[in-house]
C-alpha cells in the first residue's frame, strides 16, 4: 500500500497553495512589518492585534466568516461578482485568500522582530549617505533582516501546509482545487482507510519535523535573528 | 516524596469526576448529524419522562466509528447507516441484540431560494447552477444516496465539476443555506418540520432512486451497565419518539 494518485494530487495542490501564499505574504507582509516596527502611531496596537488574531482564533471562526463574506450575499462576494469573477468559495483562489489571512502572523511577526532588531542607526547612516528609501530598503534593511525573511518564509509555508479548519469550511473538498493533504487525511480516516491515512499522516509528520529542525538548527548560529 | 504527592493529586481529582458521572444517570450518545434536530426534541421529553439525562455529540458516522474504536466514552450510537453498527457488532464493541432501526432517512434536493427547486427536481437535469452540494459519499450515507440518485438519472458525468462536498450532512446543508451552493442534497430532517419544508424550496427525492437510508442504533459496550442507555433505546422505540421522528420527515 502506497500513495494513490489522489494523494499525490493533494500533495501537489498543498505545495502550490503554500508556495503562492508565502510569496503573497512576503510581498504584503513586509511593508506591514516595516511599518509596525517603525511607527509611533496609535494605530500600531490595533494593527498589530489584527495581524496576530489568527494565532488565537480557532480556524472555524475565520472559516465561518470567510464562508459568509465570500458567498453570494457577503461583501467580498458582491465585489467579486461585480467584477464578473463569480464567488470564490470552493475555489483555489478562495483558499489562497483564506491562507493569506490565516498565516499572516507567522510571516509578519518574524519580519517585524528582524526589522526592530536593526534599530535606527543603520538607517540614519544610510540617510546621511543620501540613499533614497528604496535604496535603503534593498541595500540595508533586506540584507540585515535576511534571517528574519528566511524564518518568515519557512513558517508561513509550513503553517499553510498545516492548515485544515479554514480549508474544510470554505473548500468543498474538490479534487485538484481544494482537496489539500490535511483534508485528504481527514477523508481517509472518516472512510476508515487507515493505511492510506497513515502514509499521508506520516509524510506530514516527517515534513513538519524536518522544517522545524532546519529552522531551529539555523537559529542557534544566527543570534541576529532575535 | 512531594513530587509523588503532586502526581497523585490529579489522578484523585479525575477519579472523583468519573465517579460522579457514573452515579447520575447520564447517557452519552453519539448522534448522526442528520438527526440533530429530532434528538433535541426527543431529549426534552425523555429527560422529563424518565429522569435520565442525555449528553449528545453530533458528527459523521465514520468519525464516530474511529472514535469508538479508540475508546470514546459513548454508550449509545445513533448511526446514519446500518453498516457501521453492524460492523461494530461483529467486532464485539456492542451489546448483543441491542441493534435496531430507529429511522429511515429521506433525501431532499434543496435550495435556500424560494421557487428555485421545482416539485419534480427538474432543476437538477436543467444544469443551470454552479455548485451542487452533497455530503462526503465515502463517510456519509446521505452523500452516498445522493450519488446514487445522480447515477440513476444519468447525471454523474454532467455534474461532476459542480459537486462540492461537505464533510457531513450538516456542512452540506451549510453550503446551501449560506448561498455558496445554489443546490444541495440534504437530509429532509434538516429542512422539514410538521409536514412541510420550512424555508427555501425542495424536491423530496423518491425513495426508489437510492438504496434505503436505514439508520440503526446500538448500545455500545460502555453503556452495558447503564440503565439510562437501555431507557433511551426503549424510549426511541416508543410512540412518543416515533411521532417526533416522523414529524421530521423520516419513515419508520
Amino acid at each position: 500500500m502506497t500513495l494513490s494518485s489522489a494523494d499525490y494530487s493533494a500533495i501537489w495542490l498543498t505545495l502550490k497553495l503554500a508556495s503562492l501564499t508565502t510569496v503573497i505574504l512576503l510581498i504584503i507582509g513586509t511593508p506591514i512589518a516595516l511599518w509596525l516596527s517603525r511607527t509611533q502611531s496609535w494605530l500600531r496596537g490595533p494593527v498589530g492585534a489584527i495581524v496576530a488574531l489568527p494565532l488565537v482564533l480557532p480556524p472555524t471562526v475565520i472559516g465561518f466568516y470567510l464562508l459568509l463574506a465570500l458567498g453570494p450575499n457577503g461583501w467580498i462576494g458582491h465585489f467579486t461578482q461585480s467584477l464578473g469573477l463569480g464567488t470564490l468559495t470552493f475555489s483555489f483562489a478562495g483558499l489562497v485568500i483564506g491562507s493569506v489571512l490565516y498565516s499572516m502572523p507567522f510571516v509578519v511577526q518574524p519580519l517585524q522582530n528582524a526589522f526592530s532588531a536593526i534599530g535606527t542607526r543603520p538607517l540614519e547612516v544610510a540617510a546621511t549617505l543620501r540613499a533614497n528609501p528604496w535604496d535603503t530598503f534593498f541595500s540595508v534593511i533586506v540584507p540585515l533582516a535576511r534571517p528574519g525573511f528566511i524564518t518568515a518564509a519557512i513558517l508561513g509555508f509550513a503553517h499553510t501546509v498545516g492548515e485544515f479548519g479554514v480549508v474544510l469550511m470554505i473548500g468543498g473538498n474538490i479534487p485538484d482545487k481544494t482537496r489539500v493533504v490535511s483534508v485528504q487525511i481527514y477523508d481517509h480516516v472518516e472512510a476508515m482507510e487507515y493505511a492510506q491515512a497513515h502514509w499521508l499522516a506520516g509524510a506530514m509528520l516527517v515534513f513538519s519535523f524536518a522544517v522545524l529542525l532546519a529552522l531551529y538548527s539555523s537559529r542557534k548560529t544566527k543570534a541576529a535573528w532575535s | 516524596m512531594t513530587m509523588r504527592a503532586s502526581r497523585f493529586a490529579p489522578v484523585c481529582l479525575f477519579s472523583v469526576f468519573a465517579f460522579g458521572s457514573a452515579h447520575a444517570n447520564e447517557v452519552q450518545v453519539a448522534v448522526a448529524a442528520n438527526f440533530t434536530a429530532p434528538i433535541q426534541a426527543i431529549a426534552a421529553d425523555f429527560e422529563k419522562d424518565t429522569g435520565h439525562k442525555l449528553v449528545t455529540s453530533f458528527g459523521a458516522t465514520g468519525q464516530f466509528y474511529t472514535q469508538i474504536k479508540n475508546g470514546a466514552p459513548f454508550e449509545v450510537l445513533l448511526s446514519a447507516d446500518d453498516t457501521t453498527p453492524q460492523k461494530l457488532e461483529t467486532e464485539g464493541d456492542t451489546v448483543k441484540g441491542s441493534r435496531f432501526t430507529y429511522a429511515i432517512g429521506t433525501l431532499a434536493l434543496w435550495s435556500a431560494k424560494e421557487g428555485y427547486v421545482d416539485a419534480k427536481g427538474k432543476v437538477l437535469s436543467d444544469n443551470q447552477y454552479q455548485h451542487l452540494s452533497i455530503a462526503n459519499p465515502k463517510a456519509a450515507p446521505y452523500g452516498l444516496a445522493a450519488t446514487q440518485v445522480l447515477a440513476k438519472q444519468g447525471l454523474t458525468d454532467k455534474v461532476k465539476g459542480k459537486i462540492v462536498e461537505g464533510q457531513n450532512i450538516t456542512q452540506a446543508y451549510q453550503f446551501v443555506s449560506t448561498g455558496n451552493a445554489e443546490l444541495g442534497f440534504v437530509a429532509l430532517s434538516q429542512i422539514y418540520k410538521d409536514g412541510k419544508v420550512t424555508n427555501g424550496s425542495a424536491w423530496i427525492v423518491p425513495a426508489n432512486l437510492h438504496d434505503p437510508i436505514k439508520q440503526d442504533a446500538v448500545i455500545l459496550n460502555k453503556g452495558k451497565d447503564n440503565p439510562a442507555a437501555q431507557a433511551l433505546v426503549d424510549y426511541l422505540k416508543g410512540p412518543k419518539a416515533a411521532a417526533v421522528i416522523k414529524s421530521y420527515g423520516y419513515q419508520l
